[in-house]
């Protein structure tokens, strides 16, 4: 297949590709939920956000999607979810509770939602 | 000479390692999916490998975006897990085969894949579940083989072509032929199948897609190359691209395998999930 065969930018409905402008976008947030990966990095950011955010400098809208815990807004500022699944963790998010949150239903109607695919 | 003995795929989402740790093999939700693997313990304590080469795709533990490899491959003595962000806990050492990393990396390299090599490398559930799935107890399982471990960038566009993955395992499986001690060895493909995690389009699964997935990379696996990244995206969800790590297995199997077992389950957490143990045909 040649490069020019290849559209990088056809939208998927739902759907975010995270390549090189999201990731350019996203450094700053998903370098700090990077950090997550280490018990005494979730700790320091439990005890003071705003200053957590700070060192890692993420901008105004990062800052509010974590503020909101809310992961299209995080999607939106340039979070990878590899990354913001770190970021989850700290306050015991499933990937199910995620999956419900942006689907705009409740875990156990998402649960539902996965179990059905599989009749 | 080494010897590849086989393939075998599966998920490994980190639910299952909850799931083992908390014993829930006979489980309503867990039972579907536990019960493909005691003709895989068999047959592992049947050939008794003495390595694996996992084939897994790192998921944010190893490596950030600020280096990120296409290709990576462990040159270690020994890999540890950590706890990811969530407080996993740690599981005994795995002991490597950092003489035959090298003879791979190596291999591959003067066969034009340009591979990054890692002396050190933190292994997150990609590589942990399924060795866990495979070779239960770990460290106090005697039978548990040296691992090597290979990741592949799956974190951020671009990521590899179906060929490329394909590819990266025919020239695996010449090096690890090469090998001149007189070893066996497994390789495991692991991810997937059909699952996205983010955006609305969460708790996306395709059936139809993996089941023609797990026929044709028995069967025709140089079909599967002329599906796109973008179609592979669309059709196995945003995560679901872990399917190159089952390419690139199949790629270091010879070109007939018979296929000993295989299963396929939905919903395990958000995938459905797809393990298979496919046994070379010289």
């Amino acid at each position: 297949m040649s490069i020019e065969e290849f559209d990088h930018h056809t939208p998927i409905p739902g759907t975010t590709l995270f390549d090189g402008e999201m990731a350019m976008k996203g450094y700053a947030l998903n370098k700090m939920c990077y950090s997550f990966n280490g018990a005494a990095a979730r700790q320091e950011y439990l005890n003071d956000p705003m200053a957590y955010y700070a060192k890692f400098k993420l901008n105004e809208a990062q800052i509010q999607a974590c503020e909101n815990k809310n992961v299209l807004e995080m999607i939106a500022a340039g979070g990878n979810i590899y990354y913001l699944a770190k970021f989850a963790g700290i306050f015991k998010l499933s990937v199910q509770d995620i999956g419900a949150q942006q689907t705009s239903v409740t875990t156990e109607e998402f649960k539902e939602k996965l179990l059905r695919q599989g009749d | 000479m080494a010897r590849i003995l086989g393939g075998i795929t599966t998920s490994h989402i980190p639910a299952v390692g909850n799931a083992i740790a908390n014993k829930m093999f006979d489980d309503p939700y867990w039972k579907p999916f536990f019960d493909a693997y005691p003709p895989i313990h068999e047959w592992l304590a049947k050939v008794k490998p003495d390595v694996v080469v996992n084939i897994y795709n790192d998921h944010g533990l190893g490596f950030f975006l600020d280096q990120m490899p296409t290709f990576a491959i462990g040159a270690a003595h020994e890999y540890h897990n950590e706890d990811e962000g969530w407080g996993l806990k740690p599981l005994p050492p795995f002991q490597g085969d950092a003489r035959m990393s090298w003879h791979i990396i190596e291999g591959m390299v003067a066969d034009e894949f340009d591979i990054t090599s890692c002396q050190e490398l933190a292994v997150d559930h990609g590589f942990t579940v399924p060795m866990q799935l495979f070779w239960p107890g770990l460290g106090d399982n005697p039978d548990i083989p040296r691992a090597i471990p290979i990741s592949a960038n799956t974190v951020q566009h671009p990521i590899p072509t179906l060929k490329r993955a394909l590819d990266f395992g025919k020239s695996l499986g010449k090096a690890i032929r090469s090998y001149p001690d007189d070893i066996k060895v497994v390789v495991l493909g692991t991810g997937g199948l059909s699952h996205q995690l983010d955006g609305e389009r969460a708790g996306f699964i395709n059936r139809e897609f993996d089941e023609m997935c797990m026929e044709k990379i028995v069967t025709d696996p140089e079909s599967l190359t002329s599906i796109s990244r973008h179609e592979l995206v669309e059709k196995a969800g945003a995560q679901g691209t872990e399917f190159l790590m089952w390419m690139m297995m199949r790629g270091a199997l010879t070109e007939k395998v018979n296929v000993l077992n295989q299963n396929y389950h939905i919903p395990i957490s958000n995938t459905g999930a797809g393990t298979m143990l496919m046994e070379c045909v010289d």
